[in-house]
């Protein structure tokens, strides 16, 4: 069911996303060339890497929203067919949200404190078409699909903790019936056990509802529990992508090796 | 294995000695600000000698120049009793841009030790400083300014005394809120657990990351401080006639603005000048004592 | 510079008590360093305690109970030249590589703020001392020179490092000194620690969330619960077979990068605990998949469990046993998933 108003993607699998020939660039500065990167439906996909590989730049690309931040794009982002890249603002606004969602490292960040976050919710909702009861139904349903009590609508921002929000951002980005979530660092400032809880959920919504799922982090570990494929950037490039568990238990480039290198290995047996 | 190398840094050059100028030339806000501030110095310093009616400054009187408009003889029109104007003007650069200088200087000196003790200490200091601020706070600056002008002789002296005290209150605060956020960052931490004496945190680590937001509110304050005191002196408690004090100028020249509109747009103008230039300076000196923006190359 | 009688630890905790306002953000913790090279782990998630003891042991928050030795010396009642003379034994590096230096001040500077505070350095040595620490800690010399924000993180992270050891401590309290850098300079980092504790014999005090850390770099390990101590012991046995449901919760919800033979994930119910509200018994009962009445009434104290190895658990031998604990729980108000 679409929302009057919004763009219909042409075809009829939801939740894919093709990059090609992906440049970003600030001036004569190149900071992103992504050869190939796709995502099929209801598949989690890491891009893995250190700061400054450009992993959040690609992230702010495939939204529309590199040019915030001065960057200009080339090539050719493509959802379910449909090419991003060159979009009008006011129809990429229709998509963001309501077919793609994006949650990010700090949920704090993402949400107004004065306003309980119940009510931004059914504001975005509403923003993208659904009318008021079925706002507060769709929202209810979504927080209680990540294990969060109705009840924390009336709170406050500042009234939740970090995993509760990030929970609650997750939770919008269902409501909103998104084909696919931009993840990126959500979980590198929770705590390590509400960062499993965290990953859970987002693996079973993946099973429930088929979202697609850009997972952006640095930390190895967390894509390799979570992610179907990875892709390694490094300095705007791909070095290597492929299976998680092939990628990451024998990776083809050393710079995979001497990031898989550097993770600290735990004493005792799993 | 990774090694660690021992690694080089990359090549930005940050010389020593240049830096000073190079961060000077490359702040076109701060050469602008830096060169109008200087001009009018130049022009406080040197008025006997620019000014063509050096006496009009003073008690000097034509009553056959009364009111005349600008002309080649008299470049921004004579006043009410007949007294160049150009040359009030320029003369007027040696008090009142004086007066703003000296009242923030006496506030900064009695505000921001005030502001730095109350944000970095804390506790009971804390708010006994604050309290009293608050008191003086709770004034409007004019009205203050005017009780204590009021009490006090006519005269330039008073008019400064007068508002650096109802100014002081200001600085404190905004130097304490900075103050207390400042001493609450980790490297201020880092130096109180390698002993560093209090003093010396004090001295040099919360004036330093403290004092920013103050120098552009000081140059935003000049242009104020000038009005401030135009207003005193309008209401007799100042500068009095003949001082060419701009402010005392455009206040006694209302009365004749239309259609003598020379009276008060020119020391206007000077007032105006006198506060973007100071402005200018003061956003300059900010960009170019910030170690993050005025190195880039 | 205190000595330290042969046998006795270096820095000694008993029922160290500190309190926020109402709140006890460390409630009764006793711990031991011994006399470098040694190194004792804290872990723990948000509201455990682990900073603010490492805080109360650099005085930079009072105690509030219990007591804190420094080989023979109560470093609480530490005043004046005293007080100088410890913070000249035991530093600190912060976690944030970002804001623990001075932004307005060289490198240099820093370093040798710290020299000086101490007379660490003749007069005119100070230059060749500082370059020596920046060598030492992996940098070129003429970083010196240059501004905070011209350093990488990692850089940092490593000027902080110097700026500690330029005092020549004995105890460093390392406050989670890599959670903020990316992994191979984590890497780095780690190394470095590991080189300096041999050159200079010395102890210190790892504050992390991060078990692997404390599996490279620490003898002992200490597990904190909402300011107590959940167990402590030998890392490897800690970690291989640990006797506290809350380790083997942590352990198991450790994202490892060799998924293989991956055990599933023990799940806590309910929220993280809130300092302001412990609860009764044992601070850790209402989210404990074990808890039993006794758990509900009877705070258990710190005992032992093997050799050198302690937990504050009633059922502490069920879990070495290896009590099946539930994983994968949802929580009581869900509702079954919509297809």
């Amino acid at each position: 069911m679409t929302a009057p108003g919004s763009v219909t993607p042409p075809e009829t699998v939801r939740g894919r996303l093709a990059i090609a020939g992906l440049d970003i660039s600030f001036g004569s500065r190149r900071v992103v060339a992504i050869d190939e990167l796709r995502m099929e439906r209801a598949e989690i996909v890491g891009l893995a890497g250190e700061s400054g590989s450009g992993k959040s730049m690609t992230t702010l690309a495939i939204l529309g929203l590199a040019h915030t931040v001065g960057a200009t794009v080339s090539g050719s982002i493509k959802l379910d067919g449909q090419e991003l890249t060159g979009l009008e603002q006011a129809t990429l606004r229709e998509i963001r949200g309501s077919r793609i969602a994006a949650i990010f490292q700090s949920p704090q960040a993402a949400f107004s404190p004065v306003y309980r976050v119940g009510s931004v919710m059914t504001k975005a909702l509403r923003l993208h078409g659904a009318a008021k009861p079925e706002a507060a139904e769709r929202a209810v349903e979504a927080l209680r699909q990540v294990l969060l009590s109705p009840d924390l609508m009336r709170r406050y921002p500042s009234q939740l903790s970090g995993g509760q929000l990030q929970r609650v951002a997750i939770a919008l980005a269902l409501a909103l019936r998104a084909e696919i979530l931009l993840a990126d660092e959500p979980t590198s400032a929770l705590d390590v056990t509400v960062q499993a809880e965290v990953l859970d959920l987002l693996r079973d919504l993946r099973e429930t509802s088929g979202m697609s799922i850009l997972f952006i982090s640095h930390d190895l570990a967390v894509v390799a529990e979570l992610c179907d494929r990875v892709a390694v950037m490094r300095q705007g490039l791909i070095v290597e992508q492929g299976q998680a568990s092939q990628v990451l238990s024998a990776p083809a480039s050393p710079y995979t090796s001497e990031l898989l290198d550097s993770v600290p290995k735990l004493a005792g047996a799993p | 294995m990774i090694e660690s190398p021992i690694m080089t840094p990359r090549q930005v050059a940050v010389p020593r000695g240049g830096a000073f100028w190079r961060g000077l030339r490359a702040n076109p806000l701060l050469m602008v600000g830096g060169a109008l501030v200087l001009l009018i110095v130049l022009v406080a310093i040197f008025a006997p000698v620019l000014a063509p009616h050096p006496s009009d400054a003073g008690t000097a009187t034509h009553a056959f120049d009364v009111l005349k408009p600008p002309s080649a003889a008299h470049l921004f029109g004579t006043d009410q009793v007949g007294r160049d104007i150009f040359s009030r003007v320029l003369f007027g650069a040696r008090v009142s841009p004086v007066i703003a200088v000296v009242v923030i200087a006496i506030a900064c000196a009695v505000g921001v030790p005030l502001g730095v003790a109350a944000g970095f200490l804390g506790g009971w200091i804390d708010e006994l400083i604050m309290r009293v601020t608050d008191v003086f706070l709770a004034f409007p600056p004019l009205l203050l300014a005017l009780a204590l002008a009021a009490v006090l002789p006519a005269s330039l002296t008073s008019v400064t005394i007068a508002i650096a005290v109802a100014w002081w209150p200001w600085y404190t605060r905004l130097i304490r809120g900075q103050a207390a956020s400042v001493a609450g960052r980790p490297y201020v931490e880092a130096c109180r657990a390698l002993g560093v004496s209090r003093l010396r945190i004090i001295v040099r680590h919360i004036l330093p990351n403290s004092v920013t937001p103050l120098l552009v509110q000081v140059s935003l304050d000049v242009g104020g401080v000038i009005l401030t005191a135009s207003a005193l002196s309008f209401l007799g408690l100042g500068a009095q006639d003949p001082i060419p004090d701009w402010g005392l100028m455009v206040a006694d020249g209302q009365n004749y603005f239309t259609p003598d509109w020379w009276l008060v747009t020119f020391p206007g103008l000077a007032i105006l000048l006198t506060a973007f230039a100071f402005n200018l300076l003061g956003d300059g000196l900010r960009d170019v004592l910030d170690p993050k923006r005025s190195f880039l190359p | 510079m205190t000595s330290t009688p042969p046998g006795a630890p270096l820095l000694q905790l008993a029922d160290l008590v500190v309190r926020y306002g109402p709140v006890r953000a460390v409630d009764g913790v006793s711990l031991r360093v011994e006399s470098g090279p040694f190194g004792l782990g804290l872990v723990g998630e948000s509201g455990s305690g682990k900073s603010t003891i490492g805080r109360a042991v650099m005085r930079l928050v009072p105690a509030s109970g219990g007591s804190i030795t420094f080989g023979t010396q109560d470093v609480g009642s530490l005043r004046g030249a005293a007080l100088k003379a410890y913070r000249g034994d035991a530093q600190i590096v912060f976690q944030d590589p970002d804001n623990s230096l001075d932004p307005r001040m060289r490198i240099g500077t820093t370093i040798a703020e710290a020299l000086r505070a101490h007379g660490a350095a003749p007069r005119d040595g100070v230059r060749e001392r500082v370059a020596e620490l920046l060598a030492e800690t992996g940098l070129d010399p003429a970083f010196a020179e240059r501004y905070p924000h011209q350093l990488s993180g990692g850089q940092r992270q490593r000027v902080a490092i110097a700026r500690a050891l330029s005092v020549r401590p004995r105890l460093l309290v390392l406050d989670e000194p890599t959670s903020a850098l990316d992994v191979r300079t984590q890497a780095h980092i780690l190394k470095l620690i590991t080189r300096l504790r041999t050159e200079h014999k010395l102890s210190y005090l790892l504050i992390t969330h991060n078990f692997g850390v404390v599996s490279e770099l620490c003898e002992q390990t200490a597990v904190l619960y909402l300011g107590k101590v959940a167990e402590i012991g030998p890392t490897d046995v800690l970690l291989r077979a640990p006797a506290h449901p809350y380790t083997v919760a942590l352990r198991s919800a450790v994202p490892e990068v060799d998924v293989t033979g991956r055990r599933s994930r023990v799940v806590l119910p309910g929220d993280p605990p809130d300092a302001a509200n412990p609860p009764p018994g044992c601070v850790f009962h209402p989210r404990c998949p074990l808890a039993i009445e006794r758990c509900r009434t009877e705070p258990p104290a710190l005992r032992d469990v093997g050799s050198g190895h302690q937990a504050a658990c009633h059922r502490a031998e069920d879990v070495l046993a290896g009590a099946q604990m539930p994983t994968h729980m949802r929580s009581a108000d869900t509702e079954p998933q919509q297809a």
